[in-house]
């Protein structure tokens, strides 16, 4: 991104500025910026994809199953709920670095260790939606669902239309949480130009560069743009809602 | 200024690329930013810049984590080299240090020939915004402080960012404290900072950054045609052209000045404060 000339030191006009550069960068089109915002959509959409094929299926088996051990595997769930990104990024980071134990795979600041880091940090927050919202279902449903020949993934299907508002939850929750993390993008993506810079890692590195405006724009840019995400997902989500 | 990422119609090549690890002054100073775009265009190598200040860089090298280095604490490189971590070091350019405050100087620094001296009266009177994240600038400053013969740590009014440059920059700034900065850094943040030079020229501000490949036989995976086409680059002629260009338009002065090929030595005074008289102009 461009950097400003100089400008008025004033806080309050950066704020004004702000808002102008936001406009002007989204309405110039400027390219690098859209490709910023396109993978920032990217890597957080196919995490938080990943996170409910993985999350949801466990959310349900938590909140159902009866096996020793639920009640701490919840707990620990629920702990992963608020987990530290950052701490994620580092552990992955670990894991990933040319000397870690996957150094081998060459995946250490590329868009897939995002992916990575920000799957697990959008996990636990999808199972403990699912988990909740399906234990806010009737108990006896899944009985009489079966009971009614319906097989598992059927069953689970049902349940799931069911709990259709907590499941919608899980999403806005885990892509919520991924999108606007920086630790861990920034640990693990590296903040590469071009390649694995997002929008909250753009923000740091323009606000440690003192481009102020620019950082508040990109700012805005990602506020607008959860806005648009959780738009879309709301209704969805409230459409046909009884 | 925004260098378009033309992909490459490039027949069956597959994409090389290297990891850097690197001080935050040549990221956020824009630096690497306006060079790396040349060296991918000749070479079709990408270089994942990891600004992490150069305590950090020197450690991912001791790991094997980089594939070459770009950094400017000589002292602390040369235990590097010693141990065997970095090899085929090139002298790359220099810029200066410079101590920064308010222009009211409380604690009257300004003009001091002897950066340590100013440290020994900043001590006094404070604040004084240091790194305090392990970087090249940290270890200058740490050096100043022994040599002042003060035990930073019982200096009352030094605060450690843990962050960059220019975040220490911007602290700085609200604080209306002092500062040490590379000039890099201090220039690119130009208008947001009202603070202004009070020390500089000593030769022990002098700033000097060397590249280094990370040593191939101790770090199997290091990528070593990659990372010798780094350095080669950094200290090819046209790129000392580019970083002595690098800046001059928008800040008036170079930001850097190249010096491969030169005797480290004979680098004693930087030419920037030869260049430029007095302190305290911006």
């Amino acid at each position: 991104m461009r950097p400003l000339s100089a400008g008025p030191r004033a806080p309050v006009s950066d704020l004004a500025q702000g808002f102008a550069e936001a406009l002007r960068l989204l309405g110039r089109g400027d390219p690098e910026l859209w490709s910023i915002i396109l993978r920032t959509l990217a890597i957080s959409g196919a995490a938080t994809l990943l996170a409910m094929v993985a999350g949801v299926p466990l959310g349900y088996a938590l909140a159902r199953g009866s096996f020793r051990g639920r009640t701490m595997l919840l707990a620990l769930v629920n702990t992963g709920m608020g987990m530290p990104p950052v701490v994620v990024g580092l552990i992955v980071w670990l894991l990933l670095t040319r000397s870690g134990p996957f150094g081998g795979l060459d995946l250490i600041y590329t868009r897939r260790a995002m992916v990575l880091a920000q799957f697990l940090i959008a996990t636990p927050l999808v199972i403990g939606f699912t988990a909740a919202s399906v234990q806010a279902l009737p108990p006896q449903l899944p009985d009489l669902l079966t009971s009614l020949g319906a097989n598992r993934l059927r069953t689970l299907s049902i349940l799931s239309r069911e709990a259709k508002l907590g499941l919608l939850a899980a999403v806005m929750a885990g892509f919520g949480a991924i999108v606007s993390e920086v630790g861990a993008s920034m640990t693990v993506g590296g903040n590469l130009r071009g390649s694995t810079r997002v929008l909250t890692t753009a923000i740091v590195t323009e606000t440690s560069r003192g481009n102020l405006p620019v950082a508040l724009a990109l700012g805005l840019v990602l506020l607008l743009l959860a806005f648009l995400v959780n738009l879309g997902l709301t209704v969805l989500q409230q459409r046909r809602a009884r | 200024m925004l260098w378009a990422h033309t992909p490459l119609p490039v027949a069956a090549q597959q994409p090389r690329d290297l990891i850097l690890a690197t001080t935050t002054s040549t990221q956020d100073s824009g630096l690497l930013d306006s060079i790396l775009p040349v060296f991918f265009d000749q070479t079709r190598i990408r270089v994942k810049v990891i600004a992490v200040g150069t305590g950090a860089a020197l450690e991912m090298a001791r790991r094997g984590d980089a594939d070459a280095v770009l950094v400017h604490a000589p002292a602390a490189e040369r235990k590097y080299v010693d141990a065997g971590d970095l090899v085929e070091g090139r002298l790359v350019m220099h810029n200066d240090f410079l101590i920064v405050g308010p222009a009211a100087d409380p604690a009257g620094i300004r003009g001091l020939a002897d950066p340590a001296r100013a440290l020994a009266r900043i001590a006094r009177t404070g604040p004084f915004i240091a790194r305090g994240d392990g970087s090249g600038t940290e270890k200058k400053e740490l050096e100043l402080w022994n040599r002042a013969g003060v035990d930073p740590a019982t200096v009352a009014h030094r605060e450690e960012t843990g962050q960059g440059m220019g975040a220490t920059l911007l602290v700085a700034e609200q604080r209306q404290g002092y500062t040490l900065t590379d000039r890099a850094t201090y220039l690119a943040l130009g208008a947001r900072l009202t603070l202004v030079p009070l020390v500089e020229g000593a030769p022990s501000l002098l700033n000097v950054y060397h590249a280094y490949v990370v040593n191939p036989s101790r770090h199997p995976g290091v990528r070593l045609p990659e990372a010798r086409a780094f350095v080669a680059f950094m200290v090819a002629p046209a790129t000392q052209r580019l970083i002595r260009d690098f800046g001059r338009a928008r800040f008036g002065q170079p930001l850097f000045y190249p010096d491969a090929g030169k005797d480290e030595a004979a680098l004693g005074r930087p030419a920037s404060s030869r260049e430029r008289s007095g302190a305290g102009v911006r």
